[in-house]
């Protein structure tokens, strides 16, 4: 598996516009097993915005996150119908090289995962992915996305020391600085901050509001506060199903499904 | 239960009267299993150390000698020698290159069966281990002796009895202990460091290369070094297949011997209290003192587990 490296150069042709879409959803099916968990999900996400996708645990909104960058395909038993458009090709094909889209579509997960190195080569390690290993160039990319991640101040003495000796939040921060190393185009978030503190849990949420400018984010949580205060779009999901998407105030404030309004009041979930 | 007019202090203070009978039995049987166990193995260091320091002690073989002299002949009449360096040399011979064989191995098939093909990798290589374990090493030394020998007497020069024999045979043998440890190296290691890496758009070998095998390596030099201790107290198939000359070997196609391997050719045929035995103990004591490094080793590096 050949990994192509000129995704950087690709992305400045594509003309920037407000309301471009980024990822067009159409009827897309996930199952594990037999066990349907996404049903016939059809919206659209936009580009350079913050689209949550809020629901009870279960609901099926982190599988339908984990497929847009195939990370389902680390299950055996997980299968997908339907398609996910992004630029001119579906995601889900075959054919798709997984690992160039995941350079393009990086993902940051629920518990902080670093890797058992120092937080210098955390970054720097991903770049290897990549192949950039030169000394100067590695060490600007590391600096970049440490201050992109707003971590720079907090680790810039101590960049070789281990990721585990970071906090928690710091740890997070770092994962989302590895991600963004990558320069990618869509970042996916599968609850970043319920791990964290509620200071930590602030970082990340301004980070995400900065980051929004470069990158077009999807987030799944669980903090429905934190939904209305970062993104622009809601998806609700609800056993599978996509019960409503809509802009995220429209969701808070006037929902179109009785069944939105019950979840989102507290009445269940 | 019944009688409830008896006092708080009757009920629930401790005394003799009310301690169950199978409680007490249950304690003293696992104690004395433990007791047992800690009699067994002071008695044999002891016993070994004692036995191992007469040459020394009693018989007055130099200690230097015995560790550095080259020279093994200890039924010499006027002027017996007592090098053992040869045994030492071949001992860690044969014990390092059998894991400079069976590591790279074991750790491949524990990726093999952890990240390539878990589902069916295991299901095919996890009896073979367990075939391997259930073979006696004296039938590995068996097939050695007819088939190895004899296929490196014709390949190379020598009689086929050699320290290469000594170190494939050992090599196969400490294969499935190399390998059970990797693979539970390898499988308990969070899901979470792999779905990082692919996440960041790595491939699977990358993965597996710069993630997975950095963070399991302390367990994984673990069951490197657990494995050389296997071979390194390994005594009949190695004895069957190493030659037993007591030169150093210049290749690894010359014969050459080792502790265990001396000990038991020579054990039958010595007198007990003799020198010669006396300096079998020592070659004993000398083993048991290597095992211990070993154990020390993997200590440390589980120690270091936690990054």
């Amino acid at each position: 598996m050949k990994t192509p490296i000129a995704t950087s150069e690709q992305k400045q042709s594509i003309p920037k516009k407000e309301t471009d879409t980024i990822l067009k959803v159409s009827n897309l099916s996930i199952f594990y097993g037999s066990n349907q968990a996404v049903k016939h999900a059809t919206f659209d996400i936009d580009k350079n915005k913050v689209t949550a996708l809020i629901g009870p645990s279960g609901c099926g909104k982190s599988t339908f996150l984990r497929s847009i960058n195939r990370m389902n395909d680390l299950i055996p038993i997980a299968r997908s119908e339907g398609e996910i458009m992004y630029e001119d090709v579906n995601i889900l094909n075959k054919n798709i090289n997984v690992v160039a889209l995941r350079k393009e579509i990086g993902m940051v997960f629920q518990k902080p995962n670093p890797f058992p190195k120092s937080i210098y080569n955390n970054i720097a390690h991903a770049l290897k992915f990549y192949g950039i290993q030169k000394k100067k160039v590695v060490d600007e990319i590391v600096e970049e996305s440490l201050k992109k991640s707003a971590l720079w101040d907090e680790v810039k003495d101590r960049l070789h020391e281990s990721a585990f000796s970071l906090s928690g939040g710091q740890q997070q921060r770092l994962c989302i600085a590895r991600t963004l190393a990558m320069k990618p185009n869509v970042l996916l978030l599968d609850e970043p901050s319920s791990a964290l503190d509620p200071i930590s849990n602030a970082k990340i949420e301004e980070l995400i509001l900065q980051l929004k400018d470069e990158f077009s984010i999807v987030i799944v949580t669980h903090n429905m506060q934190q939904a209305s205060r970062i993104s622009d779009k809601t998806a609700f999901f609800l056993n599978g199903d996509v019960v409503e998407y809509d802009r995220t105030e429209t969701i808070f404030t006037n929902p179109s499904q009785q069944k939105t309004e019950d979840y989102i009041s507290g009445r269940f979930g | 239960m019944e009688n409830t007019t008896t006092s708080a202090r009757e009920r629930l203070v401790k005394s003799n009267k009310n301690k169950s009978n199978g409680e007490l039995r249950g304690k003293m049987i696992v104690t004395l299993s433990a007791i047992i166990m800690i009699t067994a193995t002071v008695a044999i260091t002891v016993f070994l150390a004692t036995k191992g320091l007469q040459a020394f002690l009693v018989n007055g073989v130099s200690p230097i000698e015995f560790l550095t002299s080259t020279d093994w002949n200890p039924t010499d009449e006027g002027n017996p020698k007592f090098g053992a360096f040869p045994f030492i040399y071949g001992s860690l011979a044969v014990t390092l290159l059998s894991a400079l064989i069976a590591a790279p191995i074991g750790i491949g098939a524990a990726i093999f069966m952890t990240e390539i093909a878990p589902a069916w990798g295991r299901k095919i290589l996890q009896p073979v281990i367990e075939l391997l374990v259930g073979i006696p090493s004296v039938v590995y030394g068996f097939i050695g002796l007819t088939v190895l020998v004899p296929f490196i007497r014709n390949q190379f020069d020598g009689i086929g009895y050699s320290l290469l024999a000594g170190t494939i045979v050992l090599s196969v043998m400490i294969l499935p202990t190399i390998t059970t440890i990797a693979t539970d190296a390898m499988g308990t290691l969070p899901r979470n460091l792999r779905e990082g890496s692919y996440a960041l758009g790595a491939t699977r070998w990358q993965t597996i290369r710069k993630v997975l095998v950095p963070a399991a390596l302390p367990s994984l030099l673990t069951a490197i070094v657990l494995g050389m201790a296997r071979a390194f107290g390994e005594a009949l198939a190695v004895q069957m297949v190493i030659g037993n000359s007591r030169a150093i070997p210049s290749s690894i196609l010359d014969t050459s011997a080792t502790l265990t391997s001396i000990i038991t050719l020579n054990m039958g045929y010595t007198t007990y209290g003799s020198v010669e035995n006396n300096t079998l103990w020592s070659m004993g004591l000398i083993l048991l003192i290597i095992s211990f490094v070993f154990i020390l080793i993997i200590r440390y590096l589980s120690s270091r587990r936690r990054i």
